[in-house]
């Protein structure tokens, strides 16, 4: 009796010493080696991928599985985050933290491709002459590295049109046709000035505003954008680009004294309140844009969309698929990525969740080419999206976005809703708070 | 004497026999007096080693290297970190936001979860769904607290402006007044704790000996009195804990402001950006500087720290200064030992009332 009490207690013991060590970790690295012997580039052999992505990128369970129907030997296993701020702290955490929890496939968001173009030898090089001419040029090009290793294969883009509300449009006089609202609104050679003036008639003629936030506005001039804020080899200019800042006051001058905007600032309660509320009249939309519009302004009806865009072409958002380079099944799991990002299942992606593919091919794809959307009066999106993202590949070049981009876009954003939004400032005490915020970031 | 010498040595012999043989369980005999102990209390030590002093110490010495996040430690560069932080005025406006919120919340917290106490203290009907009730805010997720106040809160259709403009007054900025936000933001913190720290104040009151009250209701005082000279003293040492709890929470504070726009960067003048918010955004955010995130990170306990301790002397001060009043300490006073703790005094009042 007394020994077995000391031997639970000498047990109870160690177990406490060993703690971390032993006492519960000893399962967590057998757990995967039992079904997948190592090397695992044997035929037949029983592998499981792990493909992570964000908010929907149209990788349904029934795509999946039409790999594995494929590829008998590989199941792949979805990790979805609700947000792309979710995945990238996921990914940028677990790559701090040597890349342990990685999954085989980690999605990344144009956004934040610069930052790992930084630390290239985290990730695999899945250049390949099977997948050349694949996709966009500038998809491409994004993310290719200075020595040509290319470390991600482009899923969607997001090239951006007009959507705008024809009922309002209407009301206040204009023509409703997407057709005329595009030759409205400048067709091929449409200009800012151009948006501006047809919104300066429009609110002239409504309670509405023409457009639902200055910053929306602002990204899309500043898309347009070679060099920005930093040079091409990634030298920090901060704000003392003219370009920049003509297109901070163009922005606020037609937000603020024209009334154009309606102050909101996007993702916020407000702004989804204001779809209901017929605060605004058109917007930049992303072919992504589709579903939050569609959602957001449920039971509304007049939106349409017009195949047009200030400036020439745009393009928001759009992401890639990377390889992870300390992943088990790196061969497979580049296969994997190769199929998910073919022309043939982006296009199903497409129809399953509205993101638009990069892939050349797809383009000529009938059921793309086809695809019309209900909410939009029937619009033809896959045909305007298509010509918009061609339009996009005719501006020559995609903004240079470094590793400093958004550090100093986000000051210069902050800077456009303290006038547009909350008012706290006008825009010269703004533009020199932005500065000043440029200055703290020590560059 | 010839007879004697040897007979310690056969005394010993056997033990000394028993001892060899003997020796390895009398080790471990020995070691079970000694040892046990320790790993008795070991994994708590264990436990915090690693949990707690060894993060602490790692930040210390992160906060002193250049640290990329995505690119590792860089260059030993000592307290240029520390430099950097105080030379960017995000970081001074960010520790008065979190003053400020978190005077704003604790402050009405732990009074109106004290009132609440003493209401749930009394003879209620349906006791326990009250008391169930006042917790049921905390268990929502803070996610959850955030969506559902970013709506109440929005500028333009929100409720709460909605209401305001009902009764004929202006519509207040939420989200572009920086005190205005912090009363908004105070308000999420306080739904959700308000309930917490009512269940902890009742749990001490009830802990109350009864007679003290008798013996209050003897010598004439009423509810507010007993509520003031028993009641308050008597949880002294609850009240402390609740103070240098939500002292800690309140002053890393997080979720709440992180929820209260899309961004989660408070605003664009980083009107409601604490703290907390500042060292992740500074970390992960578009700085991913983790030697200046760590040296945020240190000032923050060091702030707490001291802030702890300045509530923990306040707070004594205000309890003790109520307590001459009370009934616990009148009675302490009459037998002339006048430097004792509330806490201690607990047990006199039950004996004295027992001999009357």
């Amino acid at each position: 009796m007394r020994r077995r009490t000391r031997a639970l207690v000498a047990t109870a013991g160690l177990c406490g010493l060993a703690l971390t060590a032993a006492c519960g970790g000893g399962d967590a690295g057998s757990g995967e080696t039992g079904s997948t012997t190592d090397g695992g580039s044997g035929e037949g052999e029983q592998i499981t991928l792990t493909v992570a992505t964000f908010n929907d990128f149209g990788y349904t369970e029934e795509l999946l599985a039409q790999y594995t129907a494929e590829h008998p030997n590989v199941v792949v296993e979805h990790v979805l985050a609700a947000r792309a701020e979710d995945a990238r702290a996921n990914l940028t955490t677990n790559l701090a933290s040597g890349g342990e929890g990685l999954s085989d496939i980690e999605a990344i968001e144009v956004d934040w491709l610069a930052e790992l173009l930084q630390y290239p030898d985290y990730f695999t090089d899945l250049s390949d002459p099977a997948v050349e001419g694949r996709w966009l040029e500038s998809k491409v090009a994004a993310a290719t590295t200075e020595d040509g290793r290319l470390l991600g294969y482009g899923t969607d883009v997001g090239p951006q049109a007009i959507c705008y509300r024809s009922d309002l449009f209407a009301a206040a006089g204009l023509p409703t046709d997407r057709a005329e609202v595009a030759e409205l609104l400048g067709g091929a050679d449409a200009t800012w000035d151009d948006y501006f003036e047809v919104g300066r008639q429009f609110v002239g003629a409504s309670d509405s505003a023409w457009y639902d936030s200055a910053v929306s506005i602002y990204q899309g001039m500043i898309n347009q954008v070679e060099f920005a804020y930093e040079e091409g080899d990634g030298t920090p200019v901060g704000l003392t680009n003219p370009e920049v800042r003509e297109a901070y006051d163009a922005v606020l001058s037609a937000s603020t004294d024209d009334g154009l905007s309606a102050g909101f600032e996007q993702w916020q309660e407000d702004w989804t309140a204001g779809f209901q509320n017929n605060a605004f009249a058109t917007m930049l939309c992303p072919a992504w844009m589709q579903g939050p519009i569609a959602g957001n302004a449920a039971e509304v009806e007049g939106w349409d969309i017009a195949d047009v865009f200030p400036g020439g072409g745009g393009n928001w958002g759009g992401s890639y698929l990377t390889v992870p380079a300390g992943g088990e099944h790196v061969e497979e799991a580049q296969a994997l990525a190769e199929w998910l990002t073919s022309p043939e299942i982006q296009v199903q992606a497409f129809g399953n969740a509205g993101t638009f593919p990069s892939q050349v091919d797809a383009y000529e794809n009938p059921d793309l080419t086809g695809a019309t959307n209900e909410f939009f009066n029937d619009a033809p999106v896959g045909e305007i999206f298509a010509s918009r993202s061609l339009a996009v590949d005719e501006l020559g070049f995609l903004p240079y976005k470094g590793p400093n981009y958004f550090a100093i876009h986000q000051t210069v954003q902050d800077a456009i809703l303290r006038v547009d939004v909350t008012g706290e400032q006008n825009a010269e005490d703004s533009w020199a708070a932005a500065e000043q915020a440029v200055a703290d970031l020590g560059l | 004497m010839s007879v004697i010498t040897p007979r310690p040595p056969t005394a010993q012999r056997p033990r000394e026999a028993t001892a060899r043989r003997m020796g390895f369980r009398q080790r471990m005999g020995r070691w079970d007096v000694k040892v046990s102990p320790y790993l008795y209390i070991s994994p708590f030590f264990i436990l915090f080693a690693v949990v707690g002093a060894f993060p602490l110490l790692y930040t210390a010495f992160v906060s002193v290297h250049e640290w990329n996040l995505l690119g590792g430690q860089g260059e030993f560069v000592g307290l240029t970190n520390y430099r950097d932080v105080f030379a960017q005025p995000t970081f001074l406006k960010a520790i008065g936001n979190t003053f400020s919120i978190f005077a704003l919340s604790s402050v009405p917290q732990v009074i109106a979860a004290l009132a609440l106490a003493a209401v749930l203290n009394a003879n209620l009907r349906a006791k326990t769904f009250w008391r169930m009730g006042v917790l049921l805010p905390f268990i929502v997720a803070p996610v959850a607290v955030g969506l559902i106040f970013g709506r109440l809160f929005a500028d333009d259709s929100g409720l709460v402006n909605a209401l305001l403009t009902q009764v004929g007054l202006e519509p207040l900025g939420w989200h572009s007044d920086r005190l205005t936000s912090h009363i908004a933001i105070a308000t999420m913190v306080n739904f959700r704790w308000t309930g917490y720290n009512t269940l902890i104040f009742l749990a001490a009151m009830q802990a109350v000996p009864q007679e003290l009250y008798e013996a209050a209701i003897i010598d004439g005082a009423g509810r507010l009195r007993q509520f003031f000279s028993v009641t308050v003293p008597q949880l002294r040492p609850t009240i402390i804990f609740v103070i240098i709890t939500a002292t800690i929470g309140g002053l890393q504070i997080f979720d709440e402001p992180r929820l209260f726009d899309d961004q989660g960067l408070g605003g664009p003048s980083r009107n409601w950006m604490t703290v907390a918010m500042y060292m992740y955004d500074v970390g992960w955010g578009n700085q991913k500087n983790f030697g200046r995130a760590a040296a945020i990170a240190w000032l923050l306990f060091l702030i707490i720290i001291v802030v702890a301790l300045v509530n923990f002397l306040v707070s004594r001060r205000i309890a003790t200064s109520d307590s001459p009043r009370g009934a616990a300490r009148l009675l302490a006073r009459g037998s002339g030992d006048a430097g004792r703790t509330p806490a201690a005094d607990a047990t006199r009042p039950t004996t004295a009332s027992k001999e009357t």
